[in-house]
């Protein structure tokens, strides 16, 4: 017999080693998810993955799939936590939408399509985060940044740079520019790197190219993320 | 219910709906009026209470108010007060209700700063340019709020602005009595 879990009810087959959201992306089935990404390391940190495993919580990207799981993933009560959570990310960015060049292609905004989010409903901080415009070619919107660390991942572990970092604890985390100044500028970043396509959010934008897609027509304006047929897959691949 | 009761029922009564504009640009009651021929139906069940489309200068009791636009400044507070001590029901509707929206983007400015620079030292100006001070203009918020954090709201309708086609439906259920759900496509944040 192969190894299987129940996934909401379906049988989803494993291979030894697969996290619970490798094993049901491979069966093109959908668990909510922001940090993680088929191609890093699990991270761990945003939770929206969250899902019930024997009615005991856990992250998908990072739990391991065994045998005889029956894992809850879709359930109303499990998607009003995923709503919570993304409205507390709304809240602490800055997100307008109707101005932001990843609006349609971003994984945060789709998320709370699919979760049904309808208000951010918390007081919003309106923090201050200046951006960093420095770079010839790319752009750093800070106030779009949910701390998924997707680039620091992928800057150190692709392109070897180690541009990125987190700084701080708790509220006061925030994303860092490995570079004396802490200007994208001075760094040996370039657009051509991974780290540069792998932002789920409009946090690191390519200029000049913000609006050659018209909205409407982007990734997830005629198919919801849900509905995905490789969840996970992002528009840079 | 029995026969006699269903011969004495009144034809239904139409529901008051009143709208306004706070800080927003009414882009939402245009794509409200984009409903276009469907307004005339709609208009069989309801009746407009204040709203920019009657004049009407203070809100009645209502049983539906769509408030567009976030708060900016005092009279918007006063408003929207107004607006829900007399709806029934109170929809946020559009981007700005909702989130703040655009004029949001100005609250890391402080309230001076900003009045300086697009009165007196922003490019463009006029020779002579003041920052207004008619005492009739209400005073500016120091930040842009969206109107939950302001009143209670019942139901929220994002989209900069929601589609006709989003308010249709919406307005529909609640007409009909039913929790409006906005259905695929319709839920957009831009
Ligand atoms: S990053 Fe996503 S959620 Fe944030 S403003 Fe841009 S499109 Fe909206
Ligand atoms: S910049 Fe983008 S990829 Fe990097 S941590 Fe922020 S959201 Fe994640
Ligand atoms: S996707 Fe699993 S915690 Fe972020």
């Amino acid at each position: 017999m192969n190894d299987s879990f129940l996934l909401d009810g379906e049988t989803i087959p494993f291979s030894p080693g697969q996290t619970v959201m490798q094993a049901a992306a491979a069966a093109g089935k959908y668990i909510p998810h922001l940090c993680w990404h088929p191609d890093f390391a699990p991270h761990g940190s945003c939770r929206l993955c969250i899902v019930r495993i024997g009615g005991r919580y856990a992250t998908a990207c990072t739990v391991g799939a065994a045998r005889g799981q029956v894992v809850e993933n879709r359930s109303e009560a499990i998607d009003a936590e995923r709503r919570t959570l993304l409205q507390l990310l709304f809240v602490e960015g800055n997100h307008f939408c109707p101005s932001c060049e990843k609006s349609g292609d971003c994984v945060l905004q789709a998320t709370a399509y699919e979760m049904g989010m309808l208000t951010p409903h918390f007081d919003h901080f309106y923090p201050d985060r200046p951006l960093d415009a420095s770079h010839p070619e790319v752009l750093l919107e800070f106030n779009r940044c949910i701390l998924c660390e997707l680039c620091v991942r992928a800057s150190r572990d692709v392109d070897r740079k180690n541009v990125f970092a987190l700084a701080g604890r708790g509220l006061r985390s925030h994303l860092i520019v490995n570079s004396e100044s802490g200007r994208l500028a001075d760094t040996d970043f370039a657009a051509t790197d991974r780290a540069a396509a792998v932002c789920p959010v409009g946090a690191i934008l390519k200029k000049r190219v913000g609006f050659a897609m018209p909205i409407g027509k982007r990734t997830y304006d005629p198919r919801p993320i849900g509905k995905s047929h490789e969840p996970g897959t992002r528009e840079d691949e | 219910m029995s026969d006699e009761h269903a011969r004495a029922a009144p034809p239904p009564r139409k529901l008051k709906l009143a709208t306004v504009s706070l800080a927003g640009c009414f882009g939402c009651h245009t794509s409200f009026l984009d409903i276009d021929e469907r307004l005339l139906p709609l208009l069989e069940r309801i009746e407009f209470d204040r709203s920019p489309l009657t004049d009407i200068k203070h809100c009645g009791p209502c049983d539906i108010g769509l408030v567009e636009g976030g708060v900016c400044n005092a009279e918007n507070v006063e408003v929207l007060r107004e607006f829900r001590a007399h709806c029934r029901v109170l929809v946020a509707l559009g981007a700005c209700a909702v989130n703040g929206g655009l004029p949001a983007q100005r609250n890391n400015i402080a309230l001076g700063e900003l009045l300086q620079e697009v009165y007196r030292t922003g490019h463009g100006l006029a020779a002579g340019s003041r920052i207004p001070d008619d005492p009739e203009l209400p005073l500016l918020l120091n930040q842009v709020h969206p109107v939950h954090e302001v009143v209670r709201i019942d139901y929220f309708l994002p989209g900069c602005p929601p589609s006709a086609d989003a308010i249709w439906d919406f307005l529909n259920a609640l007409i009909e009595g039913r929790a409006p759900t906005l259905g695929p496509g319709l839920l957009q944040y831009d």
